[in-house]
């Protein structure tokens, strides 16, 4: 079964100093018949760069708003540094967001916008305008301080949306998918980003977004949510390698699902070779004949859609070591042996029965 | 495709001549049309000759025969134009009967505007906010239904409510409050005037607050701000345009209005725009009303600047 209980919690493991940054128990929350939030149990560690990942429609968002206090459940209880804070309004919780379309102010600049925080929590006014200064800083955005958010581009607000929350030093971080909006080179650029600045400030990062490789590349350790579930929680290594459901496996990474003696199993792109003709597969191999049914060439690497003669549908990726586009892309129709080490494929629960 | 229809013709088509004249087919209106498509100066000229006619010399014509008459005078004895230039009735505008009159006019205007903004805030901030689809449509008809009852009939019903003996009056006495007389005095015209542009106001402000995305005020109260300070540091600046934009709409309509204070209003009740009217038909003195019809002009002129500065045609 997908585990949504904290005892199943690989986190439990690192070092347990206090309570835990974020607590979840029981939360609940429906929007007329729609169950948003299903039950989740959850702990996030202090300083813990933890991802919420799911497709639209998981869960997710409602459960980081949730957090907010945004939302209010229907029922279970959301503790912050070991404190209910169930009932409390967002003004009172110690978390800060960085919303998906920013949400900056758009009559105040930069700075405004940054020191907000601050003012309303009565910092002093020298005070305000050292720490804006080092947030900014911080997220690398220097000499824009006069700005007003319409005269910046997505990059820039997007760490001016960063800046404005890490200033006020919360307890927790909520971030909801903030590289959305961005080009696919901006986002690479700023996942690292957001990922020296969580060393750096070392504050409880809990993020969300439906992109898998965000999540595998910066979390410590990520919740794969499905239908206002937790289907999968553990580290980026687990959650690939060892995908607990067929969910987790097709929406983490390419599904290679095979029912193979009424058992379902699934193996990664990268695991499986394609054998030439007489080549041996390595020892404690599994070994099926195909044919190959389309071959894509991605630049880097080249796809391989294996049609297998025991049924079901394989995709394998090979590096393009050497060998040029026209030589791959001729392979088409040919058949081939594929194989992949026994130890690299996993038995995975069917897609759970849609429960009414 | 047209040149290829043009070339080869349709079978049983009309004679290919009609269709092959400038390349196009279909006869004039589509010559006409391609011509249209091709010179986007010609559109324009199109379309707003007729509208910038009607401006001109309907409109502005007659403005500036306003402004040149206000340099005129009236014989006193002949009661006609006297055509020699003078700056008299603007003298006469700076004595204080006139400025105690555009003071009152002004002062009022500015005093219904604020009225209005300070009704329209909240009552916009539930229909765009708060309200459900279903309640939002009943309280635009609401606010907007009056608008097709005719002013006059309006304003004769607020006569039946303030008079000496009228509603108001009687539901004090019936709640042993004693009788109120307000029936004819600047209070009923300032109620009236409040409540006959009230919608002018709560249309824009509601439009200004509609806009505002519910993210901004969650990121308000998520950085630590609570509800009054959320409205004083976010809303309310970002409504600010739409009620400025609304107050154009008030202070104009109450500048310029003369049944109102002829209606409702008492014996120290003249506004700019009865002196005018009076001045126009009993008085017959034309150069005299054109000069103070250009009082309001200028002010809007002002308010219409200051507006500008504060954003009110950005969301327009």
């Amino acid at each position: 079964m997908p585990t949504d209980a904290p005892l199943a919690d690989p986190g439990a493991a690192r070092v347990a100093t206090g309570p835990p940054a974020v607590r979840l128990a029981g939360l609940r929350k429906s929007f007329g018949h729609l169950a948003a939030v299903a039950g989740v149990d959850l702990e996030i560690a202090e300083g813990e760069f933890f991802t919420m990942l799911g497709p639209s429609g998981s869960g997710k968002t409602t459960l980081l708003r949730l957090v907010a206090g945004f939302e209010r459940p229907d029922a279970g209880v959301v503790e912050l540094g070991g404190t209910d804070v169930t009932r409390q309004p967002p003004y009172a919780r110690d978390v800060n967001t960085v919303f998906q379309d920013y949400a900056l102010f758009p009559h105040m600049n930069v700075r405004e916008n940054v020191e907000y925080g601050l003012r309303v929590r009565r910092v002093p006014r020298a005070e305000r305008r050292r720490r804006a200064e080092a947030a900014l800083e911080m997220v690398r955005l220097t000499g824009l301080s006069e700005r007003k958010p319409v005269q910046l581009s997505g990059g820039q607000r997007q760490r001016v949306a960063l800046a404005r929350a890490i200033v006020n030093e919360p307890e927790v971080l909520l971030l909801d998918e903030p590289l959305g909006a961005l080009d696919a080179k901006l986002r690479q650029e700023m996942q690292s980003e957001l990922k020296r600045i969580q060393r750096e400030v070392g504050i409880t990062f809990v993020y969300v977004t439906h992109d898998q490789e965000e999540a595998l590349t910066m979390s410590d350790r990520l919740a794969v949510f499905n239908q206002g579930r937790i289907e999968q929680l553990g580290t980026p290594v687990d959650v690939y390698e060892r995908p607990a459901s067929d969910f987790v496996a097709g929406f983490i990474g390419i599904s290679n699902l095979l029912e193979r003696d009424g058992r379902h199993i699934t193996v990664r792109p990268e695991k499986i070779r394609l054998l030439a003709d007489g080549e041996q597969p390595p020892p404690g191999s599994h070994t099926e004949p195909g044919r190959i049914e389309d071959v894509v060439y991605l630049g880097m690497l080249t796809r391989y859609v294996v049609s297998l003669a025991d049924g079901g549908r394989l995709t394998a990726v090979r590096q393009n070591l050497d060998g040029y586009a026209a030589d791959v892309l001729g392979t088409r129709g040919t058949s081939v042996t594929v194989a992949w080490r026994d130890d690299l494929s996993y038995e995975v629960t069917p897609e759970r029965e849609e429960q009414a | 495709m047209t040149s290829t229809v043009a070339q080869g013709g349709r079978p049983g088509g009309e004679p290919a001549s009609s269709r092959h004249a400038g390349g196009v087919p279909g006869g004039g209106s589509a010559r006409l049309a391609a011509a249209l498509w091709r010179r986007a100066w010609l559109r324009a000229t199109l379309t707003l000759t007729p509208p910038l006619a009607w401006f001109l010399v309907i409109y502005l014509a007659s403005l500036v025969v306003m402004l040149v008459t206000a340099f005129w005078s009236v014989n006193p004895f002949t009661n006609t134009l006297v055509h020699t230039w003078t700056l008299s009735n603007f003298r006469q505008l700076f004595t204080s009967t006139y400025l105690i009159i555009i003071g009152r006019t002004v002062g009022m205007a500015a005093l219904v505007t604020v009225t209005d903004a300070v009704l329209a805030f909240p009552f916009a901030y539930y229909m765009a906010r708060l309200a459900s689809n279903r309640g939002r449509q009943l309280l635009f008809t609401a606010v907007l239904l009056p608008l097709w009852a005719s002013y006059i009939a309006r304003v004769y019903a607020w006569i039946v409510i303030l008079q000496k003996g009228g509603t108001l009056s009687w539901s004090f006495q019936k709640l042993g409050l004693g009788a109120v007389n307000i029936g004819y005095t600047n209070t009923a015209m300032w109620l009236v005037f409040s409540y006959i542009w009230l919608p002018f106001m709560i249309v824009p402000v509601y439009a200004a607050l509609e806009r505002i995305p519910d993210s901004l005020l969650e990121a308000s109260g998520d950085l630590g701000a609570h509800n009054w300070r959320t409205l004083r540091s976010v809303l309310l600046p970002l409504a600010l345009p739409g009620v400025v934009a609304g107050s154009i709409f008030t202070f104009s309509l109450t500048l310029g209005d003369f049944i109102t204070p002829l209606l409702v209003g008492g014996a120290n009740s003249n506004f700019i725009g009865n002196v005018i009217y009076s001045n126009l038909g009993t008085a017959g003195n034309l150069p005299f009303a054109a000069a103070l019809a250009v009082v309001p002009i200028v002010i809007m002129v002002f308010y219409l600047l200051g507006a500008r500065l504060l954003g009110a045609f950005e969301s327009l």
